[in-house]
């Protein structure tokens, strides 16, 4: 869409792409609003699309038995939402639900899957964004995981 | 590997000032007799973690001091801990101090009722660098109980807000039942005060907060780091990856301060057990401004 | 590069002849004055420091033996009266006491009344004092004396004590004072500095007087005016001691030596032999580390503080929640042995070591700081050569 391709090359995901490869993004992409309490989606649907976040708060869950839903992280504007889009199984691993009420960019992964097998470069463009992504997530949960604040024994 | 250390011990200066001594409580000719002072209150913060309210036993004037700084506080006949000073440096009618119980003496500590006396050494160490952020953003990052010897600071640039720019407080916990001074966070991040983020480690739906580690906020925190002071405490794991971010963010390490914790016995330079390189903790620290001390930081076991 | 102490330029002191009888008149006068005479005696194998009650509490005809992890005592063929080195004991445990009470304190209805220890200063005046020992009081001095806070007990015992020190003539297995700029022979902090001079059908004694106090002291003993050849004679002894060292240390940039290297891979070396029993701490003149002991009786009404000398080799020396900071004894080794070389200058302006040898002697398993100084410093100088590392550094001979 035209009114979201500003929005799109303004954001540091997609900073330096070629003009072809963002004509290729913004065609996959639609705006969506929601509002807060809705379960964007859930552990082991099918992960098609990845969001970034214009406004508005979500938080990722996961569901422990005995224990119910324990949130470990949030995400907000500015934030990338979603990876599992583009390895296999293609499967949420989490739960998102929205904080508050939130609008989001919204690309077709199951469409960019496509275009990447066709576009190598476009692939590795977004894995390797993707990949940064990753390593961020990765080394925040491993500092979670330490529980610092935690008394030990 | 790095070169020397650039702690100069004998000055101890731009490490957070050491505060010009108004009346130290502690005799200066034999610092290890504690003073007596009386819990005036004790409250609950979290599960382990509570604040004791204290003032001197005979009436005499409570010990004024620097924020940052801590005091060796005893419990008849247990024994005696380093605790920093988290009360407001402007109010003079009660010395406060927040802690965990974690060990013999902190958990006959958390016993005590009001009116119970314990011994009091102190003010010790060196301060959080006020003066110098005059003029400058600062950033405030805490992790756990690290809040409690930020607090003191946070109480001065509040008291004195338009000698500073913008104020950014981010704090992480464990959960948010461990959140400390909640009530006050909320007046910390008035129209005029701080701009505060506080996050956890991990949360039910319940929390609306943010969750995750305190140092992804640093990024995108809104300050100019360029020119802003950073203040840091929290364990040693958290205040590294902090300073990493707040580098790599571009606040150089001679606008970092943070608060380093070893074992201490005496407080006053003799037992030899704070020793961090060349620097005693007691005396050369606890603040240190993060240059100083950087090449040691990383190395394991110093 | 050790403390040189400044002395006042100006004549040299004055110097006296004494017969060995002398000596026990020296003692004789300094209890006349109130003084509580220490000195060398022979006990348990060993020659340590304790009250003098007679000539005959000295170690008179007996010297040392001592090398890595090796201390005996030997008869000599002479009857000299400080013919051996340093045992192990130092001067620290009458200036620093190892077990000492600080104060008590008594449960009260409105809490707790703390009674500090009366300091009775003990006016001590220590016999046999070496010219290394000299300098390892004046370390303790800057400790707890010279920074923001002063320690009374030290500032108690030390203030009133007389310095009789003795220029060595037998440089010990071990000794390093001549790398350290520390000897042998005594420059500055006495009251009064004796040299023996023994042999070919001769023994005296060439006292130097290094205060008005010992002038005071030295005019009640029979003494008479050094002749020339008396001084040049007292002189060879030292240049001789100084030519027999045990051991060497270069200690040219060993602070960034040292500062540069705390992941060097010997520290690993020394840590599979050494014990952490901290012998070493205890037996060196200038370790100063304490702990702090809280107790009460079984009412609970009384409690006290006693401080006790502390090692830095213990596993909870830096114990923090959550565990101690250093948990090998790899951590815990460097620590000491950055301290004593390195860190110390930054702390208090000169090295913390001496050059005693003390550490040397009484290691169970003959850890050599200089041998470790070197190890780290030959595979330095290999590694800028690019030739591989060999193992440890050879540890250099007498000149």
């Amino acid at each position: 869409m035209q009114t979201l391709e500003p929005l799109i090359k303004a954001h540091p995901f997609f900073e330096r792409l070629e003009p072809a490869q963002l004509e290729l993004i913004v065609g996959c992409v639609r705006n969506e609003r929601h509002e807060e309490g809705k379960m964007l989606f859930r552990e082991g649907e099918d992960a098609n699309w990845f969001y970034v976040i214009r406004d508005g708060q979500l938080s990722l869950e996961v569901h422990v038995p005995g224990r119910g839903p324990v949130v470990f992280q949030t995400l907000r504007e500015g934030d990338v939402l979603g990876t599992s889009w583009l390895f296999p199984p293609y499967r949420w691993q989490l739960s998102a639900r929205v904080v508050r009420s939130t609008r989001l960019l919204a690309f077709d992964g199951k469409c960019l899957r496509g275009k990447c097998d066709e576009d190598h470069h476009l692939g590795y463009e977004l894995v390797r964004r993707t990949a940064q992504i990753l390593i961020k997530r990765l080394d925040a949960a491993r500092l979670q995981l330490l529980d610092l604040y935690g008394v030990r024994a | 590997m790095a070169s020397a250390p650039d702690i100069n011990p004998t000055k101890a200066a731009g490490a957070g000032q050491n505060p010009a001594a108004a009346a130290p409580a502690t005799s200066a000719v034999d610092p290890m007799l504690p003073i007596p002072y009386r819990i005036q209150r004790m409250r609950t913060e979290t599960q382990e973690t509570f604040t004791m309210h204290l003032e001197p036993v005979n009436g005499a004037p409570v010990m004024t001091f620097a924020p940052g700084q801590f005091n060796m506080l005893y419990v008849f006949g247990v024994g005696e801990v380093p605790i920093s000073i988290s009360g407001d440096p402007a109010k003079h009618n009660t010395l406060q101090h927040t802690t965990r119980t974690v060990g013999t003496v902190t958990r006959a500590m958390g016993d005590l009722k009001r009116g119970a006396v314990l011994g009091v050494r102190g003010p010790f160490g060196t301060s959080w660098p006020i003066g110098e952020a005059s003029g400058r953003d600062v950033v405030v990052v805490a992790g756990g109980l690290g809040l409690a010897p930020l607090r003191p600071a946070l109480c001065r640039l509040l008291a004195e807000r338009e000698k500073y720019r913008r104020l950014v407080l981010l704090y992480g916990a464990r959960s948010p039942e461990e959140v400390l001074f909640s009530a006050e966070l909320e007046r910390w991040g008035g129209k005029s005060g701080f701009d505060v983020c506080v996050t956890v480690d991990r949360a039910t739906p319940s929390w609306t907060g943010h969750v995750g580690v305190v140092t992804t906020f640093i990024s995108r925190a809104p300050f100019d780091a360029s020119t802003a002071l950073a203040l840091v405490c929290g364990p040693e794991v958290m205040m590294r990856f902090a300073l990493m971010e707040l580098n790599h963010r571009g606040v150089s390490s001679d606008r970092t301060y943070l608060s380093m914790e070893r074992n201490m016995k005496c407080a006053v330079g003799f037992c030899g057990h704070c020793q961090f390189g060349p620097a005693f903790i007691c005396r050369d620290g606890p603040i240190f401004r993060f240059d100083r001390v950087e090449a040691l930081f990383t190395t394991p076991e110093v | 590069m050790n403390h040189d102490p400044i002395e006042s330029v100006g004549p040299p002191n004055p110097q006296f002849v004494l017969a060995p009888a002398a000596i026990w008149d020296l003692c004789k006068a300094l209890v006349d004055r109130g003084y509580k005479v220490v000195g060398p005696t022979v006990r348990d194998g060993a020659i340590v420091y304790d009250e003098l009650r007679s000539l005959d509490d000295l170690p008179v005809g007996w010297t040392d033996v001592q090398t890595g992890g090796s201390y005996r005592l030997k008869r000599r063929t002479d009857q000299s009266l400080f013919g051996y080195a340093v045992g192990p004991h130092s001067w620290k445990k009458f200036l620093h006491p190892p077990v000492q009470l600080l104060w008590q304190a008594r449960k009260q209805k409105d809490g707790f009344q703390v009674v500090p220890e009366q300091q009775n200063a003990t006016k001590y005046a220590f016999l046999g004092v070496r010219s290394c020992e000299l300098h390892a009081i004046a370390i303790q001095d800057k400790v707890f004396l010279e920074g923001r806070y002063v320690d009374p007990i030290y500032r108690s015992h030390r203030e009133g004590a007389f310095i009789v020190a003795v220029n060595c003539a037998e440089a010990g297995g071990t000794c390093f004072c001549v790398s350290m700029h520390t000897g042998p022979k005594a420059s500055f902090g006495y009251d009064l500095a004796l040299t023996e001079v023994i042999g070919e059908g001769e023994h005296y004694f060439v006292a130097e007087v290094g205060s008005e106090r010992g002038a005071e002291v030295l005019a009640a003993v029979p003494h008479q005016d050094a002749a020339s050849n008396a001084r040049s004679a007292a002189d060879a002894v030292v240049e001789q001691t100084a030519r027999h060292m045990g051991r060497i240390m270069d200690t040219g940039g060993i602070k960034e030596l040292l500062y540069r290297n705390y992941q060097h891979p010997r520290w690993d070396d020394v840590a599979s032999r050494c014990l952490s029993c901290a012998n070493c701490t205890m037996v060196c003149p200038t370790c100063f580390c304490t702990t702090v002991e809280d107790v009460t009786d079984l009412t609970g009404d009384h409690a006290e503080r006693w401080r006790k000398w502390d090692s830095c080799f213990t596993m909870d020396f830096s114990y923090i929640v959550g565990g101690s900071v250093r948990a090998s004894t790899k951590a815990r080794y460097r620590q000491w042995m950055t301290h004593k070389l390195a860190t110390w200058i930054d702390q208090f302006g000169t090295s913390g070591c001496v050059g005693c040898g003390r550490c040397i002697t009484w290691c169970p398993v003959a850890i050599d700081i200089t041998e470790e100084v070197g190890a780290i410093r030959e595979s330095e100088a290999q590694h800028s050569a690019s030739a591989p590392v060999s193992e440890g550094g050879e540890r250099r001979a007498n000149p």
